[in-house]
């Protein structure tokens, strides 16, 4: 089985984000810089694959030159190969021009199943698996909580408000990883060793034959709104004193019970 | 040139959905400072009797595809009948919910029409007749303001943040053939397993009380439970509380969770960890119980309360049933 499982480098979720004095981004300084954690269900979902059905694993990124290091990581966690696309053009690039790249690689290389994260952790954008599917003209099943390979298909869970929904899709596709998936594993010693030898084509979007045009744009990064300090509730000092007046302002005062 | 503002309504079991109203009452908005149209797309089957429930919310014209393939919602079907209706009437602007389905199909739609979407936003306006949307990124660490050049200019709306405002308008609705190629619909549903506690989502209910770590155990959610059917509220939890099976992961209030915006979030032993915190901020008002003064939850929280929650939540839950009564 052919398995591709593209993967994100992130700022790590306990990062400081700081927008730069002139709102044209943020600063990078001092970011520890991670593999995307639903990247990580889908590189291990991707793994599990091809340890039970036999096959490949290839790694797509695009990303600047440090991205390489979460390429490696995916490769130490036992993926055979990658590809990095980078290329200037492409730092802040919009869903619809990173799926663009995603998609010239990828239809380079056979693929049976393509996994993405159901959400990069810094964009939060959720949408460019879907994109990613719909330019490689395959369908796609997002927000996955559980897989079952099925021969020629693969049958997952979505859960979705109220429901779960059990959908059965064929292959080739492409998934998208929610928690839940499984337990990503953690590379190994003989793993990181075996990861520096493994091949990594690096390719800039002149040898993709894309473009780097972007559809949608940040204008400006601003701090999040400031909360008005909030109220703490002092009363007569008993939980029942605390309790009746927590009641009394949110429905006087807030008036949202 | 491309005009008029449109919606991706969304329907369950032949119903709308909340959303359905928020992004019309927005739609009507902007359409309003562009003197435009707003239009609503509606897929489903047997769906044609509730589409002009959307002229109420400020909808000129709904286009309805009824159609058996398009029950239960499926991405290649909808993606399809959407796409095909939107490209024929060159929309300037196309909203859809940031719900499951909405974020699944606007992906595709982008994909579709080659444009630029802005998820999950919790404001859009107009700026020099375009579209200027507001989002939480970097899990709500900062927000950016998103244009995008080219048409339609997409985006999702978080669900709850948009009030649904009564505006009457003719809704007049306008059937169309979706033109469905059975070859290309791939994915099938086989099972649709209801949560049958009738219990409203996470994402869409009005009130979230959630437990963390502070909870102490899988019983102790019972006094939560107690002070949700009190106020009409859903459960949440933190992940700690998750992680610890005490709650099921579609529980989870976060980063790697749900992401809520209720009128009021009820955060009981929750110290208010940034992940956590990624997923409630935008509630409109924020009470934190927790024994902990210095607890960072605090630093969100409209109303504190310092102590124990064992103490303070059930007699919480008392003065709410005596308010209500
Ligand atoms: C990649 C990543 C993703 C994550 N995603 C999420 C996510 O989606 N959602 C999420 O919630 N977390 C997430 N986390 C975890 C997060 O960092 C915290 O570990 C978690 O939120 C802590 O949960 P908690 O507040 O319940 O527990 P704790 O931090 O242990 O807090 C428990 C609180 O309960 C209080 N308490 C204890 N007993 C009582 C009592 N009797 N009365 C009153 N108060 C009491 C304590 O003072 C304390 O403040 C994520 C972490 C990572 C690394
Ligand atoms: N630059 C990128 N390189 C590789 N994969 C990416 C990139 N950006 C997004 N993805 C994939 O698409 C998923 C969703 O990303 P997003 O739409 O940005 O939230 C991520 O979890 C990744 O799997």
């Amino acid at each position: 089985m052919n398995i591709v499982a593209c993967v994100k480098q992130v700022p790590d979720t306990e990062a400081q984000i700081k927008v730069k004095p002139d709102g044209s981004g943020i600063e990078e300084g001092g970011i520890k810089w991670v593999m995307n954690p639903y990247d990580e269900f889908g590189v291990e979902e991707a793994l599990r694959l091809k340890e039970k059905n036999g096959g490949e694993v290839t790694i797509v990124c695009v990303g600047p030159a440090r991205a390489m290091e979460t390429i490696r990581t995916a490769l130490a966690m036992g993926a055979d190969k990658g590809i990095h696309i980078s290329d200037p053009a492409f730092d802040g690039a919009d869903a619809y021009t990173t799926a663009s790249a995603l998609a010239a690689a990828i239809k380079g290389i056979p693929h049976d199943i393509v996994f993405c994260g159901q959400r990069a952790i810094d964009d939060d954008s959720a949408q460019v698996g879907a994109v990613l599917a719909e330019l490689l003209e395959i369908p796609q099943v997002t927000v996955v909580t559980k897989l079952e390979f099925a021969g020629n298909s693969v049958k997952v869970i979505r859960p979705i408000e109220g429901a779960q929904l059990l959908i059965e899709c064929p292959f080739p596709c492409v998934v998208t990883a929610q928690k839940g998936l499984n337990e990503p594993r953690y590379a190994s010693l003989p793993g990181i060793m075996k990861a520096k030898k493994k091949p990594v084509d690096v390719k800039d979007a002149g040898a993709l034959g894309v473009s780097t045009d972007r559809k949608a744009r940040v204008v400006r990064f601003v701090p999040p709104p400031a909360r008005a300090a909030g109220k703490i509730i002092c009363a007569d000092d008993t939980p029942e004193g605390k309790a009746a007046e927590l009641a009394k302002l949110l429905r006087e005062e807030a008036k949202v019970i | 040139m491309a005009k008029g503002v449109w919606i991706v309504a969304e329907q369950r079991d032949g119903a709308l959905r909340k959303i359905s109203f928020e992004l019309a009452s927005t739609a009507r908005k902007l359409a309003d400072q562009l003197g435009e149209e707003v239009c609503a797309v509606l897929c489903g089957s047997g769906i044609e009797g509730i589409a002009g429930q959307l002229g109420k919310y400020g909808v000129d014209k709904v286009f309805v595809a009824d159609n058996p393939a398009l029950e239960p919602y499926t991405t290649d079907a909808h993606a399809m009948a959407v796409a095909k209706v939107v490209k024929e009437n060159d929309p300037a602007i196309l909203l859809l919910g940031a719900s499951t389905q909405g974020k699944d199909l606007s992906g595709r739609l982008v994909g579709k029409f080659a444009t630029g979407l802005a998820t999950d936003c919790t404001d859009v306006k107009i700026a020099d007749g375009k579209l200027l949307a507001i989002r939480p990124m970097y899990a709500g660490k900062c927000f950016g303001e998103i244009a995008i050049s080219s048409f339609p200019q997409m985006a999702t709306l978080r669900p709850n943040v948009f009030a649904a405002v009564e505006n009457p308008k003719a809704g007049a609705v306008v059937k169309f053939d979706p033109a469905l190629d059975a070859g290309q619909l791939k994915t099938k549903v086989l099972e649709i397993q209801k949560d049958t506690s009738g219990k409203v989502d996470l994402t869409e209910a009005n009130i979230v009380v959630s437990g963390g770590r502070g909870m102490k155990g899988p019983e102790g959610y019972a006094i939560l439970e107690e002070l949700a059917a009190v106020l009409g509220a859903t459960v949440g939890a933190s992940r700690a509380a998750v992680d610890a099976g005490w709650r099921p992961q579609t529980d989870q209030v976060g980063q790697t969770g749900k992401i809520v915006s209720p009128n009021l979030y009820i955060a009981c032993g929750i110290s208010g960890a940034i992940q956590h915190l990624a997923g409630m901020s935008s509630s409109k008002f924020i009470v934190a119980i927790n024994k902990d003064a210095e607890a960072p939850i605090f630093t969100k929280a409209d109303y504190g309360v310092v102590d124990d929650l064992f103490k303070v939540v059930p007699e919480f839950a008392k003065e709410c049933k005596k308010l209500l009564a």
